[in-house]
């Protein structure tokens, strides 16, 4: 086998891990997004899942606890962004920002005694039969069970967002405030639900990367992953089925960076550090003719700028 | 202007016979059967009664102490000129505004309204001017959306089977799963009455329900009212209409800034009674074109040369598209919304692609030019949609007037909003709709102040093209003729008018020729006096003539 393929196969089964805590973050974007809001801040959120995970998981040494913590931990933030936008009326992008800003340091703050501790975390479990098929084996099915969650998180909200009468009024809200309104719904309501329960899933995504994938806390360590999340949510048209071929994209990158890394490829470790990034950005710019046409309404203002 | 003590006795005067004041007794209901879940309605308890309503808005009262009663197996019309609060009353029962003053009741109980969610629990439903569907949603979701009670999940095929069940008892033919920003507007307008009726509403208000339809499809309507009324509903409609009001309506109230002018019974009325009542002057003489012109030879002001769009299945898009529009004449187009007359706008204005073809703007191929630049050459453009294409909503009257015309009012960097005033009077003069208040923002205007708004910034740049989409929507009476008139007036100054209606009297009276749309096809083009009315109706829907 050539060395191409044996990079390209490693990439693959090396995208999973790293793609996981991104996907999360795009099932919370996509539900923030749905319901007509946009939130930057879920970085912040991610970051916030990430420390205050790692830090329980330290403390109590109990890690379904530490994975709640780091998920309650991303919905509170994001509480403070669903308070200024929906009901102070705020710049939703500034707003966004500001709170992945005052995210980074509170956690930086709160982590700073936890750089270099270690925990046992969450670990890979294989399942049984899967995990010996060939290629996919290892890529998919010997996850820690984040992951697996992730899997299932995927269809879960698409049928929410489809087939309950939750999903259609979250999916009313986000294409016009106006006419869910007069079918007795409370936008505002609505929104702030939508901006939290997506807080929560980037702190589970935050959570799955402190405590599955590196099992350690540095500052600033999710590297601009929640905007990567955002700029999934355009790829994968708002949809979470598509937001996984999304996730699994860019962790692709990463594991690939890895790989070519690992050979000593002759490229700067600067450049391949961009390298997922990059990739991200050439596929949206390809992209996103398409996939405007699926925004939501709600969106259009924001996205366009004259919001 | 005649007062409204003027217009009572006029009343009296015209139709002594049939006028009374609102609160009398009605005429005796049938016996309606109890389909759907409904309770036979009362004789005479009014299913709905509103005594002493009163909204004000900063400025204005919308709603002056109105008492309006509202009976089951009725269809009750509301006539007014625009801006008589017509929409804002409708938008009290519904729950959307709280009044300022004044009761409701239903069947006899006093109700307290406070919101949509509250009116929707009592049975009242309705239809706004503008609609409330969500485009991006099925029929079913739309449908989902509106219900009262329903579990957690969604059940589809039932709510798709009840969708089909409605559909198929009133005559509405709807796909459940079609998206609703596929659907012609006489196809929303059957949603929405989807929509109320599984919600259980009892009482229907539709806002200008047949402004957006094309005559069939208004016809259409009337006999879904008709099966209605046989299972009791209670129908409260809008209309500028008078042959609307008397095919359909059992009983008339007018509005008359704000007040409640009046209620009569229907069926004893005739068109003359109805305006003599709603205007207090004699009906407005119609604007015909008599002098029709035929097209001399010369440099066409609008040419469309074999111009295509889109894919060749969509039913909207440009197919093969030729005509030339001569200066001085009004060109009519006719058909029903939704072959393609979008189209044809947008892709003058360079909005839309051409596959293949070219436009040209008095022999100038303007395919590669910048919307600005053929605005800026004398194109004056009154578009389908006003809130949405027309105007800044959230702006001043005044400052959507300069908006589209700026450049008459630049001086140089800054706006000058004093000279501005004096030079937006002058151009205004003249112009024979009375406009809003100037102070007023856009989105709170009526239906019809929109509407002239639109009309007076584009009518009065001097344009040498103006293409005008039904122009007289959501006017009344007068402001419908006197908009007419305006066209005619564009015409007789040289300048060259594409027509576009479904409304064919309209169409006949004014078009020096015709051309009716079909499929995004041209169907036909005529001299008005060669065709008759059912043969332009049947070219419309795809037979041959
Ligand atoms: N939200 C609002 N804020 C301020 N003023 C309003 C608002 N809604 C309506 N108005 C004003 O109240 C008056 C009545 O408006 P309404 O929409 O009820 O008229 P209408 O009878 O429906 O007219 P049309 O035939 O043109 O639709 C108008 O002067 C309008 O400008
Ligand atoms: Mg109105």
């Amino acid at each position: 086998m050539n060395i191409f393929w044996l990079v390209l196969g490693g990439a693959f089964t090396g995208a999973v891990g790293p793609g996981v805590s991104v996907l999360y973050a795009t099932y919370g974007e996509v539900i923030t997004e749905r319901a007509g809001r946009i939130n930057l801040g879920i970085e912040g959120s991610m970051l916030m899942g990430a420390c205050f995970g790692f830090l329980t998981a330290v403390e109590t040494g109990n890690v379904v606890v530490a994975i709640l913590a780091g998920g309650l931990a991303g919905s509170l933030l994001s509480g403070i962004h669903a308070y200024l936008v929906v009901f102070r009326d705020t710049n939703q992008l500034a707003t966004g920002l500001a709170v992945t800003l005052f995210g980074a340091g509170v956690t930086a703050y709160a982590g700073r005694s936890f750089v270099g501790s270690s925990i046992e975390g969450l670990n890979p479990v294989a399942i049984p039969l899967f995990s010996n098929l060939p290629v996919v084996g290892r890529a998919l099915f010997q996850q820690d069970l984040l992951a697996y969650a992730a899997y299932a998180l995927g269809p879960l909200l698409w049928a929410f967002l489809h087939y309950t009468k939750w999903g259609l009024s979250l999916r009313a809200v986000g294409e016009s405030t106006n006419v869910a309104f007069a079918a007795g719904r409370n936008p505002a309501r609505w929104q702030v639900a939508a901006i939290m329960a997506g807080g929560l899933l980037a702190g589970l995504g935050g959570a799955q990367l402190s405590l599955a994938l590196t099992h350690s806390w540095t500052e600033g360590m999710t590297a601009g992953r929640g905007f990567i999340a955002v700029a999934l949510v355009i790829f994968g048209m708002w949809s979470p089925l598509r937001a996984m071929i999304g996730a699994l994209l860019f962790g692709g990158a990463i594991g690939l960076q890895l790989q070519l890394q690992s050979i000593g490829a002759p490229i700067s470790p600067f450049i391949l550090d961009m390298f997922p990034y990059i990739i991200t950005l050439a596929v949206l710019t390809v992209w996103t003719g398409a996939a405007l046409r699926a925004m939501p309404e709600g969106l259009k203002g924001v996205l366009k700028g004259t919001v | 202007m005649v007062s409204l003590t003027d217009l009572g006795e006029l009343a009296s005067a015209a139709a002594s016979p049939v006028w009374r004041r609102v609160a009398g007794a009605p005429a005796v209901a049938e016996p309606a059967e109890t389909l759907l879940g409904l309770g036979t309605p009362s004789s005479d308890v009014p299913m709905l009664s509103l005594r002493g309503i009163t909204k004000r808005f900063p400025g204005v009262v919308a709603n002056d102490g109105i008492d309006l009663d509202v009976f089951g197996g009725k269809v009750h019309a509301i006539l007014g000129e625009n801006g008589a609060g017509k929409s804002t009353l409708m938008k009290i029962i519904y729950g959307f505004y709280r009044p300022d003053a004044g009761s409701i009741s239903m069947d006899g109980q006093p109700v307290v309204i406070h919101s949509p969610a509250d009116s929707r629990r009592l049975g009242i439903g309705m239809v706004f001017q503008s609609f409330s569907l969500v485009p991006a949603l099925t029929v079913t979701e739309n449908v989902a959306l509106f219900l009262p009670q329903q579990g957690a999940v969604l059940n589809r095929p039932w709510l798709e089977r009840r969708v089909r069940e409605v559909s198929a008892r009133y005559g509405l033919d709807l796909n459940p799963r079609a998206r609703v920003a596929d659907l012609s507007m006489g196809e929303r307008q059957k949603v929405e009455l989807i929509k109320l009726i599984l919600a259980n509403a009892r009482v229907l208000i539709l806002d200008e329900p047949t402004s957006v339809l094309a005559p069939h499809e208004v016809d259409g309507l009337f006999s879904v009212f008709t099966e209605l009324k046989r299972d009791g509903y209670a129908i409260l409609f809008i209309t500028h209409k008078m042959r609307e009001v008397l095919a359909s309506a059992d009983q008339v109230t007018v509005l008359r800034r704000g007040k409640a002018a009046g209620t009569a019974e229907g069926g004893a009325l005739t068109a003359q009674q109805l305006v003599a009542l709603m205007l207090g002057i004699d009906a407005p003489k119609e604007v015909r074109n008599t002098a029709r012109v035929k097209p001399r030879p010369q440099t066409a002001a609008l040419e469309f040369n074999r111009v295509s769009t889109g894919s060749a299945d969509d039913p909207r898009s440009l197919k093969e598209v030729s005509f030339q529009m001569m200066p001085g004449e009004i060109l009519g187009i006719a058909g029903v919304s939704g072959n393609g007359q979008q189209e044809l706008g947008e892709t003058l204005l360079g909005l839309r692609s051409r596959r293949q073809g070219s436009v040209h703007l008095f022999g100038h191929d303007i395919g590669r030019w910048p919307l600005h630049r053929i605005l800026g050459s004398g194109v004056a453009y009154i578009p389908e949609d006003a809130l949405g294409m027309a105007v800044v909503p959230q702006m001043r009257v005044t400052e959507n007037l300069v908006l589209g015309d700026i450049g008459r009012y630049n001086g140089g960097l800054w706006l000058d909003w004093r000279a501005i005033q004096t030079r937006l009077g002058q151009s205004l003069e003249g112009f024979p709709l009375p406009l809003a208040r100037a102070e007023a923002r856009a989105d709170e205007l009526s239906g019809g102040n929109l509407q002239r708004l639109v009309l007076a910034r584009e009518l009065t740049r001097g344009a040498s093209v103006v293409v005008a989409y039904y122009p007289a929507r959501g006017l009344d009476l007068v402001a419908a003729e006197k908009t007419r008139q305006l066209l005619m007036d564009c015409r007789s100054r040289g300048a060259s008018v594409l027509l576009v209606s479904e409304d064919l009297d309209e169409l006949m009276a004014l078009s020096d020729r015709l051309m009716v749309m079909y499929q995004g096809k041209v169907a036909g083009l005529f001299y008005p006096e060669n065709v008759t009315l059912q043969e332009v109706g049947l070219l419309m829907t795809g037979h041959h003539a």
